[in-house]
């Protein structure tokens, strides 16, 4: 069985988690080639055959270009998988490989079952089982549902030709996350709103708790698109990664994208008035209550 | 300009789920439904380019689903767009994003749209393929994960979303798919007059069979609730004594609080 890994470059270095693309094609017993858009000092360190293809001339978002370059590695070597990371660079670029090869695509697999992978669905309270149709599939895999193996050994590098025109689309460059006014990063305890506090003067609510806890507010994101918390204290993927002794969560369901954010936190409490919530698979403590009830009981109970 | 905006009907996420009889899917009893949230934004950014348009455009809502899927069309209608198709599918939970997709891109293949709009994934699935895969069949350029928007002279100004809140800027000629994600402006709520005018609004019936030839390519072979660890705490009850307990806990088990 062979994988093809396509690893992600951005602003010229490798991401990190290409590596968890290598633990994964390892869980699957399956050889490992590398394909990448990128130079010769961001080819991923691993004894095997790297396909690298000129970010220079390709850039490092031209979709078109891309699923040019990962079909012209397919196309040498007839891969059972085609891998990536489940980013914004992957998710954006699998269906494309998946539609021209005319193939399935799984979507964000957190674990590989006999014959098939597991994904999750119904944000993250159920799970499925997906097993492509045919002998070739692309896959995505969830974001540190595999850890990342350590960079080891010296790859065979083997350029690529690839021209092809952005198919409609350029990209005219990045944008800097905006400059945190907060360091949520060094908090030791951070009590975060979620949308279920219901509406913005509720924030107080939450922001009164954590006074007492002697912490900062945190947010999840759809707290912070409603404009209730300022965009510096979301915690998550597109926000801020937190790992304090204490973190509450206030009417958080623990969508991956947060638990992205905070499931390095030490000790983890969540108030939630749904049982189920997914948050409680990283709780120590679950606390099943209506937060609005339960946050001002809990503040005094600080207090004294 | 001919805008079409693609959307899902999903159950509210706060439900609880279990598999259905077929073990494929969840069982559809007692759930409450809703307009998927992405495509919420998706429906909003649509209709305000059509009001930027002015007269020149026409927005057409496409869903796939049994008829309980019109409600989540009538919300659509009822925020501004002017028509609606709803692809008759008493079985859409069965097909995969190869299928889905295939199905909108043969409707829509025949109506040349200039800018179609998806949500970047489906709550209840989250598959995040339909949008691009519809874009690669009918050969246009797409971009994901939008969270900004603007459009002048046959070329939309996009901002994808990237990790650690960076963003990529990209521009896309028309014709153009773009899916679209939290946050990339406030869908309005639907007013009563809004919502009576809807009403007269034509939603198009048409039976899958007649746009779908495809096989699935990733098909779901179990659906199931996942193990759970369980090592966590538990604690129900009269708040004043659940606060108490946890504040004793979090006395004993961590640091932070004397
Ligand atoms: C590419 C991408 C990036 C993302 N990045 C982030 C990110 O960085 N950070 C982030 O947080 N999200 C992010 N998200 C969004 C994420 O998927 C979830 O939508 C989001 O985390 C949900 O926030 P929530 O838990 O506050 O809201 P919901 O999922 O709506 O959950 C609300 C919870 O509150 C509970 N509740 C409701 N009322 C009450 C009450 N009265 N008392 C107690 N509990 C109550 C409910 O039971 C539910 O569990 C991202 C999504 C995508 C696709």
């Amino acid at each position: 069985m062979k994988a093809l890994l396509v690893c992600e470059v951005r602003e010229g270095k490798l991401l990190d988690s290409s590596y968890e693309l290598m633990t994964f094609a390892d869980r699957l017993g399956a050889e490992k080639v590398a394909v990448l858009v990128g130079s010769e000092g961001t080819a991923p360190q691993f004894d095997g055959r790297v396909y690298l293809v000129d970010a220079a001339t390709l850039g490092e978002y031209n979709p078109a270009a891309h699923k040019a370059a990962v079909l012209a590695a397919v196309a040498k070597e007839e891969p059972d998988y085609v891998v990536l990371c489940h980013s914004s660079y992957g998710w954006d670029l699998a269906p494309r490989v998946a539609a021209a090869l005319k193939v399935g695509q799984v979507t964000e697999i957190v674990a590989i079952a006999d014959g098939g992978f597991e994904v999750g669905c119904c944000n993250a309270k159920m799970r499925r089982q997906v097993k492509p149709a045919g002998a070739r599939a692309v896959l995505t895999v969830q974001a540190g549902a595999f850890a990342a193996a350590p960079p080891q050994g010296a790859p065979r590098i083997e350029q690529l030709e690839v021209s092809a025109d952005g198919q409609g689309l350029t990209f005219k460059g990045y944008e800097p996350a905006e400059a945190k006014a907060v360091d949520l990063a060094r908090a030791e305890i951070i009590v975060s709103a979620g949308r279920g506090i219901g509406k913005k003067d509720n924030v107080a609510v939450i922001e009164a708790l954590a006074k007492a806890f002697g912490g900062e507010l945190g947010a999840s994101r759809p707290v912070v698109d409603a404009g209730w918390v300022d965009h510096s204290r979301q915690v998550g993927t597109t926000g801020q990664t937190v790992s304090p002794k204490l973190y509450v969560a206030c009417g958080i369901s623990g969508a991956i994208q947060h638990l992205a954010g905070m499931k390095k936190s030490d000790f983890v409490v969540a108030i939630n008035k749904d049982k189920d919530a997914p948050i409680g698979e990283v709780a120590d403590v679950l606390v099943v209550a209506d937060v609005l009830q339960f946050a001002p009981v809990l503040t005094a109970a600080l207090q004294k | 300009m001919k805008l079409l905006v693609c959307i899902k009907q999903v159950p509210d996420l706060e439900s609880r789920f279990k598999p259905a009889a077929d073990g494929l899917w969840f069982d559809e009893n007692d759930l409450a439904w809703r307009l998927n949230e992405y495509d919420e934004y998706a429906v909003e950014q649509a209709v305000q380019l059509k009001e930027q348009l002015g007269g020149e455009a026409e927005l057409t809502v496409l869903s796939i689903g049994p008829d309980r899927v019109v409600e989540a069309i009538k919300k659509a209608l009822a925020m501004g767009a002017d028509k609606a198709v709803h692809v008759q599918d008493i079985a859409a939970h069965q097909k995969d994003p190869w299928q889905i997709a295939s199905t909108i891109a043969a409707y829509a293949g025949e109506q040349g749209f200039d800018l179609i709009f998806t949500g970047m994934q489906s709550q209840d699935r989250g598959s995040a393929q339909v949008g691009v895969l519809v874009a690669e069949l009918l050969g246009l350029a797409s971009a994901t994960t939008l969270v900004g928007f603007s459009y002048a002279d046959g070329v939309v100004q996009a901002k994808r979303e990237l990790e650690g809140g960076m963003k990529g800027l990209v521009n896309l000629r028309l014709p153009a798919l773009v899916t679209c994600q939290l946050g990339l402006n406030t869908p309005r709520y639907p007013t009563l007059p809004n919502i009576m005018k809807a009403k007269k609004k034509e939603i198009r019936p048409i039976p899958v069979a007649e746009l779908l030839r495809e096989e699935p390519l990733a098909p779901t072979t179990s659906f199931y609730a996942p193990a759970r660890k369980g090592g966590g705490l538990v604690l129900e009850g009269e708040p004043s004594e659940t606060a108490l307990k946890l504040v004793n806990i979090l006395k004993e088990k961590t640091a932070v609080l004397r």
